[in-house]
Protein backbone atom coordinates (compact mmCIF):
# COMPACT_ATOMS: atom_id res chain seq x y z
CA UNK A 1 0.00 0.00 0.00
CA UNK A 2 2.80 2.35 0.92
CA UNK A 3 4.54 1.58 -2.32
CA UNK A 4 1.47 2.35 -4.36
CA UNK A 5 1.15 5.66 -2.62
CA UNK A 6 4.80 6.39 -3.27
CA UNK A 7 4.60 5.50 -6.93
CA UNK A 8 1.53 7.53 -7.67
CA UNK A 9 1.94 10.31 -5.13
CA UNK A 10 2.38 13.98 -5.76
CA UNK A 11 6.17 13.92 -6.04
CA UNK A 12 6.10 11.58 -9.02
CA UNK A 13 3.36 13.59 -10.71
CA UNK A 14 5.52 16.66 -10.30
CA UNK A 15 8.46 15.02 -11.97
CA UNK A 16 6.40 13.80 -14.86
CA UNK A 17 5.10 17.29 -15.30
CA UNK A 18 8.64 18.56 -15.56
CA UNK A 19 9.56 15.91 -18.08
CA UNK A 20 6.45 16.61 -20.09
CA UNK A 21 7.24 20.30 -20.25
CA UNK A 22 10.66 19.51 -21.61
CA UNK A 23 9.40 16.93 -24.04
CA UNK A 24 6.18 18.62 -25.07
CA UNK A 25 7.24 18.90 -28.66
CA UNK A 26 8.82 15.49 -28.97
CA UNK A 27 8.79 12.13 -27.35
CA UNK A 28 6.54 11.54 -24.43
CA UNK A 29 3.98 14.15 -23.85
CA UNK A 30 2.01 12.61 -21.05
CA UNK A 31 0.05 15.64 -19.93
CA UNK A 32 -1.49 16.76 -23.17
CA UNK A 33 -4.30 14.25 -23.41
CA UNK A 34 -3.11 12.95 -26.75
CA UNK A 35 -0.09 10.70 -26.64
CA UNK A 36 2.62 11.60 -29.07
CA UNK A 37 4.84 9.23 -30.91
CA UNK A 38 8.55 8.77 -30.52
CA UNK A 39 10.09 7.15 -33.55
CA UNK A 40 13.32 5.21 -33.57
CA UNK A 41 16.16 7.62 -34.05
CA UNK A 42 17.30 10.52 -31.95
CA UNK A 43 14.77 11.50 -29.29
CA UNK A 44 15.35 14.08 -26.58
CA UNK A 45 14.91 12.58 -23.13
CA UNK A 46 15.20 13.86 -19.58
CA UNK A 47 16.20 11.37 -16.93
CA UNK A 48 16.35 12.12 -13.22
CA UNK A 49 19.49 10.36 -12.03
CA UNK A 50 20.94 10.63 -8.56
CA UNK A 51 18.86 13.74 -7.87
CA UNK A 52 19.79 15.59 -11.05
CA UNK A 53 17.94 15.98 -14.31
CA UNK A 54 20.08 14.78 -17.16
CA UNK A 55 19.16 15.60 -20.75
CA UNK A 56 20.24 13.38 -23.59
CA UNK A 57 19.30 12.69 -27.17
CA UNK A 58 18.98 8.95 -27.47
CA UNK A 59 17.54 6.36 -29.80
CA UNK A 60 14.16 5.34 -28.42
CA UNK A 61 15.39 1.72 -28.33
CA UNK A 62 18.09 2.55 -25.75
CA UNK A 63 17.69 0.70 -22.48
CA UNK A 64 18.34 2.53 -19.25
CA UNK A 65 21.57 0.59 -18.66
CA UNK A 66 23.03 1.65 -22.01
CA UNK A 67 21.85 5.22 -21.46
CA UNK A 68 23.72 5.34 -18.16
CA UNK A 69 26.89 3.65 -19.34
CA UNK A 70 27.26 4.82 -22.93
CA UNK A 71 25.67 8.26 -22.89
CA UNK A 72 25.77 9.67 -19.36
CA UNK A 73 29.24 8.57 -18.21
CA UNK A 74 27.82 6.51 -15.35
CA UNK A 75 29.63 3.22 -15.84
CA UNK A 76 29.09 1.89 -12.33
CA UNK A 77 26.06 -0.11 -13.43
CA UNK A 78 27.33 -3.22 -15.16
CA UNK A 79 26.12 -5.22 -18.14
CA UNK A 80 26.27 -8.91 -17.38
CA UNK A 81 23.69 -10.92 -19.29
CA UNK A 82 21.63 -8.06 -20.79
CA UNK A 83 18.61 -10.38 -20.44
CA UNK A 84 17.35 -9.77 -16.93
CA UNK A 85 18.96 -12.86 -15.46
CA UNK A 86 22.03 -11.71 -13.53
CA UNK A 87 21.19 -8.46 -11.70
CA UNK A 88 24.49 -6.71 -12.46
CA UNK A 89 22.55 -3.75 -13.90
CA UNK A 90 20.37 -3.27 -10.80
CA UNK A 91 19.44 0.35 -10.08
CA UNK A 92 16.82 1.90 -7.83
CA UNK A 93 13.76 3.37 -9.55
CA UNK A 94 11.63 5.49 -7.21
CA UNK A 95 13.49 3.71 -4.42
CA UNK A 96 12.70 0.18 -5.64
CA UNK A 97 15.27 -2.09 -7.22
CA UNK A 98 14.86 -2.69 -10.93
CA UNK A 99 16.85 -3.96 -13.90
CA UNK A 100 18.41 -1.35 -16.16
CA UNK A 101 18.76 -3.79 -19.04
CA UNK A 102 15.02 -4.45 -19.33
CA UNK A 103 13.95 -0.85 -18.71
CA UNK A 104 13.65 1.40 -21.74
CA UNK A 105 15.22 4.79 -21.02
CA UNK A 106 12.30 6.55 -22.67
CA UNK A 107 9.96 4.83 -20.21
CA UNK A 108 12.12 5.77 -17.21
CA UNK A 109 11.47 9.47 -17.69
CA UNK A 110 9.72 10.99 -14.70
CA UNK A 111 11.11 8.39 -12.31
CA UNK A 112 13.83 8.89 -9.68
CA UNK A 113 16.79 6.72 -10.66
CA UNK A 114 19.59 5.96 -8.22
CA UNK A 115 22.80 4.34 -9.41
CA UNK A 116 25.83 3.20 -7.44
CA UNK A 117 27.41 6.60 -8.15
CA UNK A 118 24.61 8.33 -6.24
CA UNK A 119 24.51 6.14 -3.17
CA UNK A 120 26.95 8.27 -1.15
CA UNK A 121 27.52 12.00 -1.41
CA UNK A 122 30.64 13.03 -3.28
CA UNK A 123 33.44 13.62 -0.82
CA UNK A 124 31.40 12.21 2.07
CA UNK A 125 31.60 8.84 3.76
CA UNK A 126 30.56 5.70 1.92
CA UNK A 127 27.05 4.37 2.31
CA UNK A 128 26.99 1.80 5.15
CA UNK A 129 26.36 -0.95 2.58
CA UNK A 130 29.39 0.06 0.51
CA UNK A 131 31.54 0.14 3.63
CA UNK A 132 30.19 -3.23 4.74
CA UNK A 133 31.10 -4.84 1.42
CA UNK A 134 34.67 -3.59 1.88
CA UNK A 135 34.86 -4.54 5.55
CA UNK A 136 33.64 -8.07 4.82
CA UNK A 137 35.60 -8.61 1.60
CA UNK A 138 32.26 -9.34 -0.05
CA UNK A 139 33.55 -9.52 -3.62
CA UNK A 140 36.40 -10.85 -5.69
CA UNK A 141 36.32 -9.51 -9.24
CA UNK A 142 33.80 -6.84 -8.29
CA UNK A 143 31.79 -6.91 -11.49
CA UNK A 144 28.49 -7.80 -9.83
CA UNK A 145 29.18 -5.59 -6.81
CA UNK A 146 27.39 -2.35 -7.80
CA UNK A 147 24.24 -4.34 -8.52
CA UNK A 148 24.68 -6.38 -5.34
CA UNK A 149 25.04 -3.23 -3.24
CA UNK A 150 21.98 -1.46 -4.66
CA UNK A 151 19.96 -4.65 -4.38
CA UNK A 152 21.17 -5.08 -0.80
CA UNK A 153 20.20 -1.52 0.14
CA UNK A 154 16.68 -2.23 -1.16
CA UNK A 155 16.62 -5.65 0.50
CA UNK A 156 17.24 -4.04 3.90
CA UNK A 157 14.77 -1.24 3.15
CA UNK A 158 12.06 -3.77 2.30
CA UNK A 159 12.59 -5.55 5.62
CA UNK A 160 13.82 -8.70 3.90
CA UNK A 161 17.16 -8.97 5.71
CA UNK A 162 16.02 -10.37 9.07
CA UNK A 163 17.76 -13.74 8.71
CA UNK A 164 20.47 -15.35 6.61
CA UNK A 165 17.77 -17.33 4.80
CA UNK A 166 15.78 -14.20 4.03
CA UNK A 167 18.87 -12.45 2.71
CA UNK A 168 19.75 -15.35 0.44
CA UNK A 169 16.19 -15.57 -0.89
CA UNK A 170 15.73 -11.86 -1.46
CA UNK A 171 19.19 -11.43 -2.99
CA UNK A 172 18.65 -14.28 -5.44
CA UNK A 173 18.25 -11.86 -8.33
CA UNK A 174 21.95 -10.95 -8.12
CA UNK A 175 24.35 -13.59 -9.31
CA UNK A 176 28.03 -13.62 -8.28
CA UNK A 177 30.29 -15.54 -10.63
CA UNK A 178 33.03 -15.61 -7.99
CA UNK A 179 30.73 -17.15 -5.42
CA UNK A 180 31.20 -14.50 -2.74
CA UNK A 181 27.74 -15.20 -1.39
CA UNK A 182 28.65 -16.03 2.25
CA UNK A 183 30.51 -12.74 2.61
CA UNK A 184 27.76 -10.82 0.87
CA UNK A 185 25.35 -12.15 3.50
CA UNK A 186 27.75 -11.04 6.24
CA UNK A 187 28.08 -7.57 4.70
CA UNK A 188 24.33 -7.12 4.48
CA UNK A 189 23.92 -8.10 8.12
CA UNK A 190 26.54 -5.54 9.15
CA UNK A 191 25.00 -2.76 7.08
CA UNK A 192 21.46 -3.67 8.17
CA UNK A 193 22.29 -2.74 11.72
CA UNK A 194 23.65 0.65 10.62
CA UNK A 195 20.80 1.47 8.26
CA UNK A 196 17.96 1.36 10.79
CA UNK A 197 17.19 5.09 10.72
CA UNK A 198 16.70 5.06 6.93
CA UNK B 1 16.27 -4.43 -31.71
CA UNK B 2 13.99 -3.32 -34.52
CA UNK B 3 12.70 0.26 -34.73
CA UNK B 4 9.49 1.11 -32.96
CA UNK B 5 7.51 4.08 -31.79
CA UNK B 6 6.82 4.71 -28.11
CA UNK B 7 3.66 6.24 -26.77
CA UNK B 8 2.54 6.76 -23.21
CA UNK B 9 -1.22 6.43 -22.98
CA UNK B 10 -2.88 8.99 -20.74
CA UNK B 11 -5.97 6.93 -20.03
CA UNK B 12 -7.72 3.67 -20.87
CA UNK B 13 -9.60 4.97 -23.89
CA UNK B 14 -6.42 6.22 -25.44
CA UNK B 15 -4.55 3.02 -24.62
CA UNK B 16 -7.26 0.90 -26.26
CA UNK B 17 -7.14 3.10 -29.35
CA UNK B 18 -3.35 3.07 -29.62
CA UNK B 19 -3.24 -0.67 -28.95
CA UNK B 20 -5.72 -1.63 -31.62
CA UNK B 21 -3.19 -3.92 -33.32
CA UNK B 22 -1.95 -5.90 -30.32
CA UNK B 23 -3.34 -9.16 -31.68
CA UNK B 24 -3.66 -12.40 -29.72
CA UNK B 25 -0.04 -13.06 -28.92
CA UNK B 26 1.37 -13.33 -32.43
CA UNK B 27 5.08 -12.52 -32.38
CA UNK B 28 4.65 -10.20 -35.34
CA UNK B 29 1.78 -8.21 -33.79
CA UNK B 30 2.14 -4.56 -34.81
CA UNK B 31 1.55 -3.13 -31.33
CA UNK B 32 2.42 -4.26 -27.81
CA UNK B 33 1.39 -2.86 -24.47
CA UNK B 34 4.37 -2.07 -22.22
CA UNK B 35 4.43 -2.00 -18.44
CA UNK B 36 7.45 -3.48 -16.68
CA UNK B 37 9.01 -4.72 -19.91
CA UNK B 38 10.45 -7.81 -18.23
CA UNK B 39 9.10 -10.11 -20.93
CA UNK B 40 8.58 -7.65 -23.75
CA UNK B 41 11.96 -5.90 -23.82
CA UNK B 42 13.74 -9.22 -23.35
CA UNK B 43 11.95 -10.79 -26.32
CA UNK B 44 12.45 -7.67 -28.42
CA UNK B 45 16.21 -7.85 -27.78
CA UNK B 46 16.09 -11.49 -28.88
CA UNK B 47 14.17 -10.45 -32.03
CA UNK B 48 11.29 -12.77 -31.12
CA UNK B 49 8.73 -9.98 -30.67
CA UNK B 50 8.84 -7.34 -33.39
CA UNK B 51 6.34 -4.61 -32.55
CA UNK B 52 6.32 -1.39 -34.51
CA UNK B 53 4.53 0.43 -31.71
CA UNK B 54 4.82 0.28 -27.92
CA UNK B 55 2.01 1.69 -25.83
CA UNK B 56 3.15 2.34 -22.27
CA UNK B 57 0.41 1.77 -19.69
CA UNK B 58 2.33 3.19 -16.73
CA UNK B 59 -0.04 6.14 -16.34
CA UNK B 60 -2.91 3.75 -15.66
CA UNK B 61 -1.37 2.44 -12.45
CA UNK B 62 -2.99 5.07 -10.28
CA UNK B 63 -6.47 3.97 -11.32
CA UNK B 64 -5.80 0.25 -11.82
CA UNK B 65 -3.06 -0.66 -9.37
CA UNK B 66 -5.10 -1.19 -6.20
CA UNK B 67 -5.32 -4.27 -3.98
CA UNK B 68 -8.48 -4.85 -1.93
CA UNK B 69 -9.84 -7.75 0.12
CA UNK B 70 -13.55 -7.71 0.93
CA UNK B 71 -16.20 -10.24 1.94
CA UNK B 72 -16.84 -10.82 -1.77
CA UNK B 73 -13.27 -11.70 -2.54
CA UNK B 74 -9.93 -10.34 -3.61
CA UNK B 75 -9.67 -7.59 -6.19
CA UNK B 76 -6.30 -7.01 -7.83
CA UNK B 77 -5.66 -4.11 -10.14
CA UNK B 78 -3.79 -5.40 -13.18
CA UNK B 79 -1.16 -2.65 -12.90
CA UNK B 80 -0.25 -3.59 -9.32
CA UNK B 81 3.28 -4.95 -9.23
CA UNK B 82 4.00 -8.56 -8.34
CA UNK B 83 5.94 -7.33 -5.29
CA UNK B 84 3.10 -5.15 -4.00
CA UNK B 85 0.61 -8.01 -4.09
CA UNK B 86 3.07 -10.51 -2.60
CA UNK B 87 3.71 -8.17 0.34
CA UNK B 88 0.09 -7.22 1.02
CA UNK B 89 -0.89 -8.43 4.51
CA UNK B 90 -4.55 -9.15 3.64
CA UNK B 91 -3.53 -11.18 0.60
CA UNK B 92 -0.99 -13.13 2.66
CA UNK B 93 -3.60 -13.88 5.32
CA UNK B 94 -6.68 -14.67 3.23
CA UNK B 95 -5.21 -15.79 -0.11
CA UNK B 96 -1.80 -17.24 0.80
CA UNK B 97 -1.50 -19.21 -2.45
CA UNK B 98 -1.72 -15.94 -4.41
CA UNK B 99 1.02 -14.30 -2.34
CA UNK B 100 3.23 -17.40 -2.45
CA UNK B 101 2.92 -17.82 -6.21
CA UNK B 102 4.21 -14.28 -6.62
CA UNK B 103 6.92 -14.43 -4.01
CA UNK B 104 8.30 -17.66 -5.47
CA UNK B 105 8.38 -16.16 -8.97
CA UNK B 106 11.25 -14.35 -10.68
CA UNK B 107 13.58 -12.10 -8.67
CA UNK B 108 12.90 -9.11 -6.38
CA UNK B 109 13.89 -6.74 -9.19
CA UNK B 110 11.53 -8.33 -11.69
CA UNK B 111 8.71 -8.52 -9.13
CA UNK B 112 9.06 -4.75 -8.63
CA UNK B 113 8.89 -4.08 -12.35
CA UNK B 114 6.27 -6.51 -13.61
CA UNK B 115 2.55 -5.84 -13.45
CA UNK B 116 0.05 -8.61 -12.82
CA UNK B 117 -1.48 -8.12 -16.25
CA UNK B 118 1.87 -8.56 -17.92
CA UNK B 119 2.76 -11.45 -15.65
CA UNK B 120 -0.19 -13.62 -16.63
CA UNK B 121 0.60 -12.97 -20.32
CA UNK B 122 4.30 -13.85 -20.08
CA UNK B 123 5.65 -16.08 -22.85
CA UNK B 124 6.97 -19.58 -22.73
CA UNK B 125 10.63 -20.24 -21.93
CA UNK B 126 10.89 -22.84 -24.71
CA UNK B 127 14.44 -22.34 -26.07
CA UNK B 128 13.24 -22.81 -29.66
CA UNK B 129 10.66 -20.07 -29.22
CA UNK B 130 13.26 -17.73 -27.70
CA UNK B 131 15.86 -18.28 -30.45
CA UNK B 132 14.75 -17.16 -33.92
CA UNK B 133 17.72 -18.94 -35.53
CA UNK B 134 15.54 -22.05 -35.23
CA UNK B 135 13.09 -22.03 -38.09
CA UNK B 136 10.74 -24.65 -36.73
CA UNK B 137 8.48 -23.07 -34.13
CA UNK B 138 4.75 -22.97 -34.72
CA UNK B 139 4.42 -20.28 -32.09
CA UNK B 140 6.71 -17.93 -34.01
CA UNK B 141 6.25 -19.20 -37.56
CA UNK B 142 2.82 -20.80 -38.00
CA UNK B 143 3.12 -24.03 -39.95
CA UNK B 144 6.89 -24.39 -39.51
CA UNK B 145 6.76 -27.33 -37.10
CA UNK B 146 7.95 -27.86 -33.54
CA UNK B 147 11.67 -28.31 -32.93
CA UNK B 148 11.11 -29.29 -29.31
CA UNK B 149 9.19 -32.49 -29.97
CA UNK B 150 12.36 -34.17 -31.27
CA UNK B 151 14.75 -31.80 -29.53
CA UNK B 152 15.55 -30.56 -26.03
CA UNK B 153 12.28 -30.87 -24.18
CA UNK B 154 13.20 -31.45 -20.55
CA UNK B 155 11.29 -28.36 -19.40
CA UNK B 156 8.33 -28.86 -21.68
CA UNK B 157 4.69 -29.51 -20.98
CA UNK B 158 3.01 -32.90 -20.60
CA UNK B 159 -0.61 -31.71 -20.26
CA UNK B 160 -2.52 -29.85 -22.94
CA UNK B 161 0.09 -30.45 -25.64
CA UNK B 162 -0.45 -31.51 -29.23
CA UNK B 163 1.74 -32.07 -32.28
CA UNK B 164 1.86 -28.33 -32.96
CA UNK B 165 3.45 -27.25 -29.66
CA UNK B 166 4.70 -28.80 -26.43
CA UNK B 167 5.86 -25.57 -24.79
CA UNK B 168 5.30 -24.96 -21.12
CA UNK B 169 3.35 -22.07 -19.64
CA UNK B 170 6.02 -20.70 -17.28
CA UNK B 171 4.04 -18.52 -14.87
CA UNK B 172 2.96 -19.13 -11.30
CA UNK B 173 0.22 -16.63 -10.44
CA UNK B 174 -1.92 -17.73 -13.37
CA UNK B 175 -1.97 -21.27 -12.02
CA UNK B 176 -3.57 -20.04 -8.80
CA UNK B 177 -5.94 -17.68 -10.61
CA UNK B 178 -7.15 -20.41 -12.94
CA UNK B 179 -7.85 -22.77 -10.04
CA UNK B 180 -9.61 -20.12 -7.94
CA UNK B 181 -12.43 -19.23 -10.39
CA UNK B 182 -10.96 -15.81 -11.15
CA UNK B 183 -12.73 -13.34 -13.38
CA UNK B 184 -10.88 -10.91 -15.63
CA UNK B 185 -11.90 -7.29 -16.07
CA UNK B 186 -11.08 -6.09 -19.56
CA UNK B 187 -11.41 -2.75 -21.31
CA UNK B 188 -11.07 -2.61 -25.05
CA UNK B 189 -12.19 -0.75 -28.11
CA UNK B 190 -15.73 -2.09 -27.63
CA UNK B 191 -15.88 -1.03 -23.98
CA UNK B 192 -15.66 -2.98 -20.73
CA UNK B 193 -16.37 -6.66 -20.30
CA UNK B 194 -15.58 -9.65 -18.12
CA UNK B 195 -14.08 -13.01 -19.00
CA UNK B 196 -13.38 -16.10 -16.92
CA UNK B 197 -9.64 -16.30 -16.34
CA UNK B 198 -9.77 -19.89 -17.55
CA UNK B 199 -10.76 -18.58 -21.00
CA UNK B 200 -7.80 -16.20 -21.31
CA UNK B 201 -5.15 -18.66 -22.51
CA UNK B 202 -6.03 -20.64 -25.62
CA UNK B 203 -5.35 -24.37 -26.01
CA UNK B 204 -2.62 -25.16 -28.55
CA UNK B 205 -5.24 -26.59 -30.89
CA UNK B 206 -2.90 -26.66 -33.87
CA UNK B 207 -2.57 -22.86 -33.74
CA UNK B 208 -0.10 -22.08 -30.94
CA UNK B 209 0.76 -18.69 -32.47
CA UNK B 210 -2.59 -17.53 -31.11
CA UNK B 211 -1.95 -17.46 -27.37
CA UNK B 212 -4.95 -15.74 -25.87
CA UNK B 213 -8.56 -14.82 -26.44
CA UNK B 214 -8.11 -11.08 -26.06
CA UNK B 215 -9.11 -8.83 -28.92
CA UNK B 216 -6.75 -6.23 -30.33
CA UNK B 217 -6.67 -3.27 -27.98
CA UNK B 218 -7.98 -5.23 -25.01
CA UNK B 219 -6.36 -4.25 -21.73
CA UNK B 220 -6.65 -6.42 -18.64
CA UNK B 221 -7.43 -3.94 -15.87
CA UNK B 222 -8.24 -6.22 -12.95
CA UNK B 223 -8.70 -9.67 -11.47
CA UNK B 224 -11.54 -10.68 -9.18
CA UNK B 225 -10.84 -13.77 -7.10
CA UNK B 226 -14.12 -14.74 -5.44
CA UNK B 227 -14.15 -15.47 -1.74
CA UNK B 228 -14.31 -19.16 -0.89
CA UNK B 229 -13.92 -21.38 2.12
CA UNK B 230 -10.77 -22.80 0.51
CA UNK B 231 -8.77 -19.60 0.05
CA UNK B 232 -7.32 -19.37 3.56
CA UNK B 233 -6.23 -23.00 3.58
CA UNK B 234 -4.36 -22.59 0.33
CA UNK B 235 -0.78 -22.81 -0.77
CA UNK B 236 1.43 -22.78 -3.83
CA UNK B 237 4.21 -25.36 -3.95
CA UNK B 238 6.93 -24.90 -6.56
CA UNK B 239 9.59 -27.48 -7.44
CA UNK B 240 12.54 -26.28 -9.51
CA UNK B 241 16.17 -26.88 -10.40
CA UNK B 242 17.48 -24.31 -7.93
CA UNK B 243 16.06 -22.96 -4.70
CA UNK B 244 15.19 -19.47 -5.93
CA UNK B 245 14.82 -17.36 -9.06
CA UNK B 246 13.88 -20.24 -11.35
CA UNK B 247 10.86 -21.38 -13.31
CA UNK B 248 8.86 -24.35 -12.10
CA UNK B 249 9.58 -27.89 -13.21
CA UNK B 250 6.32 -28.70 -11.49
CA UNK B 251 4.07 -26.73 -9.20
CA UNK B 252 0.71 -27.09 -7.53
CA UNK B 253 -1.83 -24.57 -6.30
CA UNK B 254 -4.16 -26.06 -3.74
CA UNK B 255 -7.12 -24.65 -1.82
CA UNK B 256 -8.92 -26.81 0.72
CA UNK B 257 -12.21 -26.59 2.56
CA UNK B 258 -12.15 -29.37 5.15
CA UNK B 259 -14.74 -30.55 7.64
CA UNK B 260 -13.40 -33.00 10.22
CA UNK B 261 -10.64 -33.97 7.82
CA UNK B 262 -13.07 -34.65 4.95
CA UNK B 263 -12.83 -32.63 1.75
CA UNK B 264 -15.90 -30.45 1.34
CA UNK B 265 -14.51 -28.35 -1.51
CA UNK B 266 -11.10 -28.20 -3.17
CA UNK B 267 -9.30 -26.29 -5.89
CA UNK B 268 -6.32 -27.73 -7.75
CA UNK B 269 -4.08 -25.94 -10.25
CA UNK B 270 -0.92 -27.29 -11.87
CA UNK B 271 2.06 -25.35 -13.19
CA UNK B 272 5.31 -26.13 -14.96
CA UNK B 273 3.76 -29.18 -16.55
CA UNK B 274 1.09 -27.79 -18.84
CA UNK B 275 0.73 -25.84 -22.06
CA UNK B 276 -1.42 -23.23 -20.33
CA UNK B 277 -2.39 -22.43 -16.73
CA UNK B 278 -3.97 -25.71 -15.74
CA UNK B 279 -6.86 -26.51 -13.46
CA UNK B 280 -7.56 -30.15 -12.73
CA UNK B 281 -11.26 -30.88 -12.27
CA UNK B 282 -10.27 -34.56 -12.36
CA UNK B 283 -8.17 -34.19 -9.21
CA UNK B 284 -10.80 -32.03 -7.54
CA UNK B 285 -13.59 -34.49 -8.33
CA UNK B 286 -11.67 -37.44 -6.96
CA UNK B 287 -11.11 -35.70 -3.60
CA UNK B 288 -14.57 -34.38 -2.78
CA UNK B 289 -16.25 -36.22 0.09
CA UNK B 290 -13.13 -38.19 0.99
CA UNK B 291 -10.91 -37.99 4.06
CA UNK B 292 -7.73 -36.28 2.89
CA UNK B 293 -5.03 -38.86 3.52
CA UNK B 294 -2.05 -39.87 1.45
CA UNK B 295 -3.98 -42.48 -0.52
CA UNK B 296 -6.66 -39.97 -1.50
CA UNK B 297 -4.02 -37.42 -2.47
CA UNK B 298 -2.22 -40.04 -4.57
CA UNK B 299 -5.46 -40.99 -6.31
CA UNK B 300 -6.10 -37.32 -7.10
CA UNK B 301 -2.60 -36.98 -8.51
CA UNK B 302 -3.08 -40.05 -10.71
CA UNK B 303 -6.31 -38.54 -12.02
CA UNK B 304 -4.63 -35.19 -12.69
CA UNK B 305 -1.90 -36.72 -14.86
CA UNK B 306 -3.92 -39.49 -16.53
CA UNK B 307 -3.72 -37.67 -19.85
CA UNK B 308 -0.03 -36.77 -19.71
CA UNK B 309 1.99 -37.05 -22.94
CA UNK B 310 5.78 -37.02 -22.72
CA UNK B 311 8.55 -36.61 -25.30
CA UNK B 312 11.71 -38.11 -23.85
CA UNK B 313 13.41 -35.29 -22.00
CA UNK B 314 10.34 -34.66 -19.89
CA UNK B 315 9.48 -38.29 -19.13
CA UNK B 316 10.10 -37.52 -15.46
CA UNK B 317 7.47 -34.82 -15.27
CA UNK B 318 4.26 -36.78 -14.66
CA UNK B 319 5.83 -38.46 -11.62
CA UNK B 320 7.34 -35.20 -10.37
CA UNK B 321 4.00 -33.50 -10.92
CA UNK B 322 2.12 -36.19 -9.02
CA UNK B 323 4.49 -36.03 -6.07
CA UNK B 324 4.29 -32.25 -6.06
CA UNK B 325 0.51 -32.34 -5.92
CA UNK B 326 0.45 -34.99 -3.16
CA UNK B 327 2.83 -32.94 -1.05
CA UNK B 328 0.85 -29.75 -1.66
CA UNK B 329 -2.43 -31.38 -0.64
CA UNK B 330 -0.99 -32.83 2.56
CA UNK B 331 0.81 -29.62 3.49
CA UNK B 332 -2.38 -27.62 2.93
CA UNK B 333 -4.29 -30.09 5.09
CA UNK B 334 -1.80 -29.71 7.93
CA UNK B 335 -1.51 -25.95 7.61
CA UNK B 336 -2.54 -23.84 10.60
CA UNK B 337 -5.24 -21.47 9.48
CA UNK B 338 -5.98 -18.29 11.40
CA UNK B 339 -9.28 -17.87 13.21
CA UNK B 340 -12.03 -16.96 10.80
CA UNK B 341 -10.75 -19.47 8.27
CA UNK B 342 -11.73 -23.10 7.82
Amino acid sequence: MDRTAQLTGPSRRGLIGAAATFAASSAVSVAQGAAETAVSGAVPMRLNINGKDRDAILDVRTCLLDALRDHLDLTGSKKGCDQGQCGACTVLVDGHRALGCLTLAVAAQGRRITTIEGLAEAGGPLHPMQQAFIDNDAFQCGYCTPGQILSAVACVGEGHAASDGDIREYMSGNLCRCGAYPKIVEAIKQARDHMRPA
Amino acid sequence: MRPFSYERAADLAQAALLGRETGQGQTDAVAQFLFGGTTLVDLMKLDVLRPKRLVDLVELKGAHGGIAVSVDGLHLGAMASMAEVAAHPDVRRDYPAVAQSLELAASPQIRNMASLGGNVLQRTRCPYFRDPSWTACNKRNPGSGCAAIEGFNRNHAVLGVDQSCVSQYPGDLAVVLSAFDTELEIVGAAGARRMPFSALHRPADGKPHLENNLQSGDIIIGFKVPAGAWTRRSLYLKVRDRASYEFALASAAVGLDLEDGVVRQVRVGLGGVAYRPWRSPEAEGSLIGKPLNEAAAQAAAEAAFAGAVTHGGNDFKPELGRRTLVRALLEARDRTVNAGGA
